[in-house]
């Protein structure tokens, strides 16, 4: 017997000013993730600050939206779920849900791509990952 | 300068209770309090530092301060960092009584998350309000059994470990349990009972994961003068170390805690190895924070904690490394969801020879305490304690 993911319920996401722009694009269907311009390194999550140099010379980049699931586990809830870290190509590994998907099959080092799910009322969408 | 022999753990006293319908938290504070002084043949007037966590009622220390009269202080550390904060806090205290800023110092813990109904370990929970990693973890159903699960499912990925190696954690912690009155699961279990028992996160159990209860503890640190006027065996700090082991910007490795740091520089300070430590308190809010924490300090080499663990080596009379002999969190209790506090009590028992008969370490003279505060797989805190009976 599979085990599908299920659409659930997420809560409203806690939107600042330092992450807004990744939420804005959220809702344009696009993974942004952090680059030190100091350093020329990505970083994940993404904040007002490098944390390689502690400087504010940071921006918001785009992702591919491909990765591979690093780590992962099925919580054995009423309404299964499965947490994961993805190694994104660029390299950060984000924690994040696999979705859409049998959550049976998953293993690491399996090929997923970013899909954005909403969440309640007006809060941006969550960053979520389903098997290419 | 070290506080190798700056100070001596005086006092130490686990409350009985683990569902405490009838107590309130500053209540379990005040008892436990008085139990330590009670165990060091002190008095309230004596305690000149007082060290507690967020998880005490109020801001910092003052309201407990307050509350259990202590109008003597002159040194105060509210640390936090979760549930190895009490095993920080000895080290703390050492500090502080190497450096005269206090002579007596105490150090309580207590909480009631059963008696409150609290959903512990499966419940998405945030640690405060504007945590900047929040929005990018609570949505997606962080929860803290799912933070250990992930490092469990990336450490059999990569070195082989299995359910059923992980699984004698559990059946360690459960033959020693069986001699504790008040642990909570007194009974001994099988590794097939283990892995048969419901997944919760996968690769974990309901038996890989400890339990919930109230409860608390308390410590009395002091300088050495004041030891040795005591009627108590004396139990010696003799290295303290603490470090944070953060998501590293995005580039995080699951497959190690804390204890990489924290470990090395406590045996350090103490002048010690590993091979050398007789009873270990070993933090075991799940059977993976056990086995990582023992390969990180050193116990054995990184990837081989499934197969040091396996075949009952962390039994008391029976393996290598006696761990956790009150039961420890997967059988004994968790008070406020956080172990270091018990992880040093009973570290002290065994070095004062008061450890239950049957899983006393004969002649034991030293000790470590080790804690992981947080979570295992995203962020957290870990703090070692090494301990001599003189």
């Amino acid at each position: 017997m599979p085990t599908m993911a299920s659409d659930r319920a997420l809560p409203a996401i806690q939107v600042d000013p330092t992450n807004k722009p990744y939420f804005d694009a959220a809702r344009e269907g696009r993974l942004l993730i952090g680059l030190c311009k100091d350093t020329g390194k990505y970083f994940w999550y993404p904040r007002g600050c490098s944390p390689f140099t502690l400087s504010n010379n940071v921006e918001l980049v785009e992702a591919k939206g491909t990765g591979t699931i690093y780590t992962y586990s099925v919580m054995r809830t009423k309404e299964p779920y499965a947490v994961a870290y993805v190694e994104l190509d660029e390299g950060v590994r984000i924690f994040t849900n696999i979705v859409d998907c049998d959550l049976d099959s998953l293993r690491i080092g399996q090929r997923v791509k970013v899909v954005f799910k909403p969440t309640q009322g007006d809060s941006p969408p969550a960053t979520m990952f389903t098997p290419i | 300068m070290s506080i190798n022999g700056k100070a001596y753990i005086v006092g130490a006293f686990e409350h009985p209770t683990r569902k405490a319908d009838d107590k309130s938290v500053a209540q379990l504070h005040a008892e436990v309090a008085f139990g330590a002084l009670q165990d060091a043949g002190l008095s309230k007037d004596d305690i000149d530092g007082y060290f507690c966590t967020g998880a005490a009622p109020g801001l910092g220390p003052i309201n407990m301060a307050d509350y259990l009269g202590l109008t003597k202080l002159r040194h105060l550390d509210s640390t936090d960092v979760g549930g190895s904060s009490y095993i920080l806090h000895v080290g703390h205290a050492a500090e502080a009584i190497a450096l005269g800023k206090c002579n007596i110092a105490l150090i309580t813990l207590a909480g009631r998350p059963r008696a409150e109904a609290m959903a512990t370990g499966t419940a998405p929970r945030s640690w405060g309000v504007n945590v900047p990693d929040d929005p990018f973890e609570i949505p997606y159903g962080r929860t803290v059994v799912n933070a250990y699960a992930m490092c469990a499912m990336r450490h059999m990925y990569e070195y082989g470990t299995t359910s059923e190696q992980l699984a004698w954690i559990k059946v360690a912690a459960s033959h020693h349990a069986q001699w504790n009155e008040h642990a909570m699961l007194r009974k001994v279990v099988t590794v097939e009972e283990v892995v048969n028992s419901p997944m919760i996160a996968d690769p974990l159990h309901r038996l890989d994961c400890c339990v919930i209860s109230d409860g608390g503890g308390a410590l009395i640190v002091a300088r050495p003068e004041i030891a040795k006027s005591l009627k108590r065996p004396l139990v010696k700090v003799r290295g303290a170390a603490e470090a944070t082991k953060n998501q590293n910007a995005g580039y995080t490795d699951l497959t190690y805690s804390g204890a990489r740091w924290s470990g090395p520089r406590a045996f350090e300070e103490a002048g010690v190895k590993p091979s050398d430590i007789q009873y270990a308190s070993i933090y075991d809010s799940f059977t993976i924070t056990v086995l990582i924490q023992l390969e990180d300090l050193g116990f054995c080499e990184k990837g081989q904690g499934g197969k040091f663990v396996a075949d009952g080596n962390l039994i008391s009379g029976v393996g290598k490394l006696p761990f956790n002999t009150d039961g420890g969190g997967l059988c004994n209790n968790h008070p406020a969801n956080r172990g270091g506090m018990t992880k040093v009590i009973e570290a002290v028992r065994q070095l004062r020879g008061e450890a239950h008969p049957k899983v006393q370490v004969p002649n034991c003279t030293l000790a470590l305490a080790h804690g992981t505060g947080g979570l295992l797989g995203t962020r957290h805190g870990s703090a070692t304690v090494i301990l001599e009976r003189e």
